[in-house]
């Protein structure tokens, strides 16, 4: 069971990553590859109908590690205050710019909107990526199951740690790469015109750094954290998964230069799933990795709620799961074809 | 201020104060529009379907302001009460995530669909949308309400090892008896509130002389939802909580009536000011017996006070629950009458041309958000000093790690935000009314592209 539930987590975790993903990336490209208010429409007009979904995957992910392993969700959550308040301004500031935004024509009143869109976009996958760093590169957690970080220290990546360091902080411009490459894929397949050269060619080049900077990153992952390398040298699955991120990264750069919109994005969609579920499987059975004494890490197995609970949940997750999917289907139908920003103010 | 817990409880109460103001009126709008767009199905009934667009522009703006102060509601139960997710997650998590799974996915699928799709949609798919959202908004209602039921009367847990709550019987913590009460009552808060703001906005157009048409169809609706639901929250819905709350919550009751002495024959205090330190009512205006019938069913039947209970259980702020409570039923009150008067003149045909009952029916609509605020004021001090009653106290739920100077400056921070989202939320809500309603032919010039 707790193997399940770690799976499920991880599994929740990463569609939120590849479907927030891409809204974040275009958001953080928004000022770059649209420059005109009707192409700024047009990138509103393609993720506008998907964003909020997108955000719930975080609320169920959240929602369900609140129920199979309370002690990580309160001690994690508790531990990066600062952090998760920054995010959530984040969130606040973005949601209420891409909605406000179609209600005033004014141009002073859009830019402003457009400022407040990307900016958020940008922080928040550098925040996000952070967070993943902290996890690979542990926390200080004390015997009863506690911890605090600051926001920063001395960006050592050593006792004292803060949550921001050389090594969270490489790991959130990697994340921003990633998905500055994905929204740029998305845009890529979802607009026409201007919007979609200006998109392909940062696509391209985000790629490219992302291929980059991921062997890069892996060294410094093996460097903070002992017990990656081993991890990595004994699991299979994970080199499997790795190499399914690997294929994924070459399709999308391969559809992006032929033209395949479509396989470009379902590329980066397997690049960034085979990356995230490559390190759960490194990573398992760890959760919250303590710095210092590793028994105190807590792990799928420690750190589980109750059995009883954890079946309990697994029943209405099979109902409402396939119901999740079943809208997220409907809504990428109903909305197929390219985004086009409407003439009349309606819409985005 | 130098106290991390009384920073954590006010971070939490303002937060989650300021958030309800927003899904309380999307959810009572939720099932208007979807009244509006049933009128809107029948041959013509294309006005409801013009009055169902504006209703629609106001409830997107309030939707996007529930959805980005909700957000920070569901993390700060670990944020600042770690504590008491660690102890009670298993259980309040469910909720939790069943609110993400069943309700919200299905509300953001649906939102846009509803917002822009009228064109592609046509009649039906569209009042299908609004009847999708009206689901989704109930339903997450009740899966946050099902996790408050669970602090109030917390039913189907165990003690598990570790001394952590586990869930032992799912069924009867999702259908808790507490729960589906207060939903009921709760959610004809949401209707009273959204049926003040139609009907005001109705009377606003009519004084105004603008929208002649619009605003006859505004008045209509908000004074028949209006009355309906002004009664439906006193009784039974509101009658049954009271009584809940004598049986499983004595001492917060005697609280609430600021009763400090037990006997038979309670009365109800219509005002008067608690002295908490000489036990006593100061000036007060007493119904006698009422509390007794009210709470039990019987003149005779004895209301316990707070000499009772131990004073460790007393809630911790006995004046602002009692002022809650009172502020609460008063108004709810008021408002059976105000619509009572409303619909009788709108029955003999006088309501458009009665210019006073329009003016008071134009400044009513704050109320309603004060007396939700109020009720759900009375909920959460009345359960003091407990987090889950009877079980976990407000002391021991706090965040281990988070210190006060911590929580002062997100407490701030929110103060901040929150004070621009008021602003840019006032602007847009004013312009759109100052804009009024507007034919579908004319919202905009052009057949709308599939991809709006």
């Amino acid at each position: 069971m707790a193997e399940l539930w770690y799976g499920l987590a991880v599994f929740m975790l990463t569609a939120y990553v590849v479907l927030d993903g891409f809204d974040f990336g275009a958001g953080a490209l928004h000022l770059t590859v649209a420059r005109t208010d009707a192409e700024r429409r047009q990138v509103l007009a393609a993720i506008g109908p998907y964003w909020d979904g997108n955000e719930v995957w975080l609320l169920a992910a959240g929602g369900a590690l609140f129920v199979s392993f309370p002690r990580v969700l309160s001690a994690g959550v508790s531990g990066f205050y600062f952090a998760i308040f920054l995010v959530l301004w984040c969130l606040v500031f973005r949601g209420i710019s891409i909605e406000f935004r179609h209600h005033v024509a004014d141009p002073v009143w859009k830019q402003a909107c457009d400022f407040f869109f990307w900016l958020p976009s940008l922080l928040l996958p550098v925040f996000f990526g952070a967070a993943l760093g902290n996890l690979l590169r542990g926390v200080p957690l004390s015997a009863d199951g506690w911890f605090a970080l600051p926001l920063f220290t001395d960006f050592s990546a050593r006792p004292p740690m803060g949550i921001l360091d050389w090594y969270t902080v490489a790991v959130g411009v990697f994340a921003l790469a990633a998905l500055v490459a994905h929204g740029g894929a998305f845009l890529v397949w979802k607009t026409d015109g201007p919007v979609r050269q200006r998109s392909r060619r940062i696509a391209r080049l985000a790629f490219t750094v992302t291929a980059i900077l991921w062997p890069l990153l892996t060294v410094a992952t093996i460097r903070v954290n002992d017990a990656f390398l081993p991890a990595l040298a004994r699991r299979p699955l994970a080199w499997l998964l790795a190499a399914v991120a690997l294929a994924g990264l070459a399709s999308a750069l391969l559809g992006l230069s032929r033209g395949r919109d479509r396989a470009a994005f379902l590329g980066s969609c397997a690049f960034l799933a085979g990356l995230s579920t490559a390190t759960a499987a490194c990573v398992f059975p760890v959760l919250l990795r303590a710095t210092g004494d590793s028994a105190l890490s807590m792990t799928a197995y420690n750190a589980s709620g109750d059995e009883a609970g954890l079946r309990t949940a697994l029943g209405w997750l099979f109902v409402g799961m396939p119901l999740a999917i079943l809208y997220f289907v409907f809504l990428f139908r109903f909305h197929r074809g390219k985004a086009t920003a409407p003439a009349d103010g309606e819409g985005y | 201020m130098s106290d991390p817990l009384f920073l954590h409880r006010l971070q939490f109460a303002f937060t989650i104060v300021y958030h309800y103001l927003f899904p309380v009126l999307t959810m009572g709008l939720a099932l208007l529009i979807v009244v509006m767009k049933a009128l809107g199905l029948r041959r013509g009934g294309e006005r409801w379907n013009d009055a169902a667009r504006f209703w629609i522009r106001i409830f997107g703006i309030n939707f996007a302001v529930g959805v980005v102060t909700g957000i920070p509601m569901e993390f700060q139960f670990g944020t600042n009460w770690a504590q008491f997710s660690r102890y009670a997650g298993n259980v309040v998590g469910h909720t939790l995530a069943m609110e993400g799974v069943f309700a919200f996915f299905l509300e953001s699928a649906f939102l846009s669909l509803l917002v822009f799709g009228e064109r592609r949609l046509g009649k039906r798919g569209h009042f299908a949308a609004a009847v999708a959202l009206f689901a989704g908004s109930w339903l997450s209602g009740y899966f946050i309400i099902a996790t408050n039921a669970f602090l109030q009367r917390p039913v189907g847990h165990a003690v598990g090892s570790g001394g952590v709550l586990v869930l032992q019987d799912f069924w009867a913590f999702l259908l808790n008896g507490w729960a589906i009460a207060q939903f009921l009552h709760n959610q004809m808060s949401a209707v009273v509130t959204a049926s003040f703001v139609v009907t005001a906005l109705g009377a606003f157009y009519r004084l105004q002389g603008r929208h002649e048409e619009t605003a006859r169809l505004f008045l209509r609706l908000g004074v028949a939802s209006g009355l309906v639901s002004s009664l439906l929250v006193a009784y039974p819905t509101g009658d049954h909580q009271a009584k809940l709350v004598a049986r499983h919550q004595p001492v917060a009751l005697a609280a609430m009536e600021g009763h400090f002495q037990s006997g038979p024959r309670a009365g109800i205090t219509l005002i008067g000011q608690p002295n908490v330190p000489e036990r006593k009512l100061d000036n007060p205006i007493e119904v006698p017996a009422i509390l007794s019938i009210l709470a039990f069913g019987h003149a005779d039947s004895a209301v316990q006070g707070l000499e009772e209970f131990p004073e460790s259980d007393w809630p911790d702020n006995i004046a602002l629950l009692y002022y809650s409570f009172h502020i609460m039923a008063g108004l709810g009150t008021i408002f059976i009458a105000i619509m009572g008067i409303a619909a009788l003149l709108a029955w003999t045909g006088r309501l458009e041309r009665s210019r006073p009952m329009l003016w008071i029916l134009m400044m009513a609509f704050p109320f309603p958000y004060i007396a939700v605020t109020a009720g759900w004021m009375t909920t959460e001090l009345g359960r003091q000093p407990w987090l889950v009653y009877g079980l976990f106290r407000t002391a021991q739920g706090a965040s281990p790690t988070v210190h006060a100077g911590t929580a002062l400056f997100t407490l701030i921070g929110f103060c901040g935000l929150y004070a621009l989202l008021s602003v840019l939320f006032l602007f847009l809500v004013s312009r759109e009314i100052a804009h009024g309603p507007v034919p579908l032919s004319a919202a905009a010039g052009t057949p709308e592209a599939p991809h709006g």
